[in-house]
């Protein structure tokens, strides 16, 4: 596999300064913690850095891809490909706020799938979108290890057990006072 | 005056029952009143149903409370819950009498009858003192580790019996053993946190409970193999697992247990955290490697298997969480003692986990050897909604069905597979008799599409496929059903037989299972078998 492309220019927006500068930060942090001795391994500082630059913008900008490939020794192919392969990892930024309703088995045994449904129509959002304005991200999550006292959900980085059709529109109030 | 020890949890599951409102509400009424708090956060006793779980210092033992409200605190308070005399003389009247009140935690049925090994110290200490890890016999197994010969210490692993506690139940010590055999300059240990599996949550609460134990079984296993750099892959769904671990692996270091030198003795371990990002595939072993080195989690065909050719190369170690966590009380009480547990092949305990539609939730370790049908009914109290349970998944999304004619099998890897089912990682979901098991068998599909690496044709295409059988086999006419449930069978055996990993080689076991064991789901006619419900 090629490695160590020279970047391209960017199709779309350059990346701003602030950005830039942020990939810097995170280069600065990330790199080092490769085993020196490891050819190629720089590109396992990949996914802090991607961690990075979420953690901060809540999101990937686009523009910074060719510029992580190029400091990683990675194709811009590659930085795309892992970008886009993890459920994770966003190109774009979500809504104000983030609804994740855990989907899987053990929530589904305590009713997550009329739940979400409830949700979807509730914060007038389809389950992995965001809706027009903005507001809300409403995404289905695979396991939050809540499974005792499900259903369980994550808003806004605040974890929730036994979520009823109540707690929704509590968060549906919460959210209109808020937008 | 010294106030009396309360103990509120940090754990998860606590947090999302709303503990954090409640220590809010303790603080500002402790502040307000001008009384001394001598507030910790632990782990989790486990009894999740009973989050948020407050317990008090008493001279009888500590005294368990729950679940306890922000409404409640100021009943408790006035109760006297804060007064020095809890803690010389034990609870008051008011307190005795108290609603939320359980009695002494250790006690209770639920927790009494445990064989707690692993999880001994998760929900007791405080979860990142050091001071406290090292009162409960923290450090034990790894000193006398560092004080044997590292093939003594593989010996250990290896006479214990213990398995891989992630689901694949591979022996322990023969791994390690190939990896102290391996000439490499540098060797790993790689921890799998990347616990996906549905009904899980026990790797969860040890790291959030007992950051220590997996940090001391990992600096172990280095020892035993000639390891320097180890790793412990947490996933991204657990912020508050990372956030100890991270924590508890700073102090660790900067206390010189691990780092430059292990306990400042020994050889060199330097131990990173490395989050995850929402790949379920990343729990298969090849495929977290990948991740860890910066490509998306695609499965590695073995072999070479990781102990020769691991994480850049290395001769690794990977196990899951527990497994590690287990190492230290093997290596402090000796191999036989844990070895003594179990049933079978199957040694030592397993932290089941029960979740789904459950009344009593939670974490029950107990030995190998006890039945579904104890830890569903003499732990679990049925399910949630009170009506009868019809079936029980066992082993995570890749895990069978069990109908209620194999409830009494006793939980071991042989007996479970003998029977078509799998233990896994421990974790057990509840679904009453309003489940429908073709919804579950399409769902077991669904999320094998979603979550496909995409590297081998029978998972990557299989699933889909199977979404769409199932949906054909559930709406097709009587007279044409049994040739759709032929061809479900037959994209089953391919997938089994052609996966290159679990992920597509045993989705179609919850499938399967559901077909066998609830034909009628499917609309199709219910084959006589003994025993069944």
């Amino acid at each position: 596999m090629p490695r160590g492309s020279a970047p391209r220019a960017p199709q779309g927006p350059a990346a701003t300064a602030p950005e830039r500068e942020l990939l810097t930060q995170a280069l600065a942090l990330h790199l080092p913690d490769v085993p020196a001795e490891v050819p190629g391994g720089s590109a396992s500082a990949l996914l802090p850095v991607l961690h990075h630059l979420q953690d901060a913008l809540g999101f990937v900008p686009q523009p910074l891809v060719p510029e992580i490939a190029a400091a990683l020794s990675l194709s811009r192919a590659e930085v795309h490909g892992v970008i886009t392969y993890y459920h994770h990892f966003r190109s774009a930024p979500a809504g104000r706020h983030v609804v994740q309703i855990c989907q899987a088995e053990a929530c589904r045994a305590n009713g997550a799938e009329a739940l979400m449904a409830h949700a979807s129509a509730r914060l007038a959002c389809a389950p992995g979108a965001t809706r027009a304005d903005g507001a809300v991200t409403l995404e289905p999550v695979y396991c939050l290890g809540l499974c005792a006292t499900g259903p369980a959900a994550m808003v806004d980085d605040k974890l929730r057990a036994r979520v009823s059709a109540a707690t929704v529109d509590d968060w549906a109030s919460r959210f209109e006072g808020t937008t | 005056m010294s106030a009396p020890t309360v103990w509120i949890p940090r754990d998860a599951a606590a947090l999302a029952a709303g503990a954090d409102d409640v220590v809010d509400a303790l603080i500002a009424l402790a502040a307000q009143r001008g009384l001394p708090l001598n507030l910790v956060r632990n782990g989790s006793r486990g009894l999740l149903w009973l989050e948020p779980l407050l317990e008090v210092a008493t001279p009888a033992g500590r005294v368990a409370f729950g679940p306890v409200q922000v409404a409640d605190i100021p009943g408790l308070v006035d109760a006297g819950l804060l007064d020095e005399s809890t803690a010389l003389d034990g609870l008051s009247d008011a307190l005795v009498a108290h609603p939320s009140r359980l009695g002494l935690i250790e006690a209770l049925p639920y927790f009494a009858k445990q064989q707690r090994i692993t999880f001994a110290r998760v929900g007791l200490t405080d979860p990142l003192s050091l001071d406290d890890y090292a009162a409960h016999r923290g450090w034990t197994g790894l000193d006398k580790a560092l004080a044997m010969a590292p093939t003594a210490v593989v010996g250990d692993v290896l006479e214990s019996g213990l398995r891989g506690r992630g689901g694949a139940a591979f022996p322990a010590g023969i791994k390690w053993k190939t990896v102290a055999a391996a000439q490499a300059p540098r060797k790993a240990v790689v921890c799998n946190a990347d616990e996906g599996d549905s009904g899980t949550f026990s790797d969860r609460m040890l790291m959030e409970g007992d950051p220590y134990c997996l940090i001391e079984g990992m600096a172990i296993a280095a020892v035993a193999v000639g390891a320097t750099y180890g790793v412990i892959y947490i996933r991204s769904e657990y912020p508050h697992a990372e956030a100890t671990l991270r924590e508890a692996v700073a102090r660790a270091t900067a206390a010189g247990h691990i780092g430059a030198a292990l306990r400042g003795k020994g050889p060199a371990f330097r131990l990173d955290v490395r989050r995850g990002a929402g790949s379920y595939v990343c729990g298969e072993e090849t495929a977290l490697l990948e991740s860890l080195e910066g490509r998306r989690g695609v499965v590695r065909a073995k072999p070479p298997l990781p102990a020769i050719e691991g994480l850049f190369g290395w001769p690794t170690v990977i196990n899951n969480v527990i497994t590690l966590a287990s190492v230290p009380r093997i290596l402090a009480d000796g191999a036989h003692a844990y070895h003594a547990f179990g049933a079978g092949r199957s040694r030592g305990t397993l932290p089941f986990q029960l979740a789904g539609n459950i009344r009593h939730g939670g974490l029950v370790e107990a030995p190998f050897g006890v039945t579904l049908r104890e830890l569903l009914f003499d732990f679990g109290g049925g399910s949630l909604s009170g009506r009868a349970i019809k079936a029980v998944q066992m082993g995570g999304p890749l895990g069978a069905y069990v109908p209620q004619s194999q409830w009494d099998v006793p939980i071991d890897y042989e007996a479970y597979a003998a029977v078509g089912a799998t233990v896994g990682h421990g974790g057990i979901v509840v679904h009453d008799d309003g489940a429908n098991l073709a919804g579950l068998a399409r769902y077991a599909f669904e999320f094998c599409a979603l979550e496909s690496c995409g590297k081998c044709t029978p998972c990557r295409i299989g699933s889909t496929r199977g979404v769409e059988v199932v949906e054909r086999l559930v709406a097709a006419p009587v007279s044409l059903k049994g040739a759709q449930e032929e061809l479900l069978r037959d994209l089953c055996d391919t997938m089994v037989s052609g996966s290159l990993c679990a992920m597509g080689g045993m989705t179609p076991f919850p499938v399967l299972s559901a077909l066998d064991h609830y034909p009628e789901d499917f609309g199709l006619p219910r084959r006589a078998a003994a025993g069944e419900p």
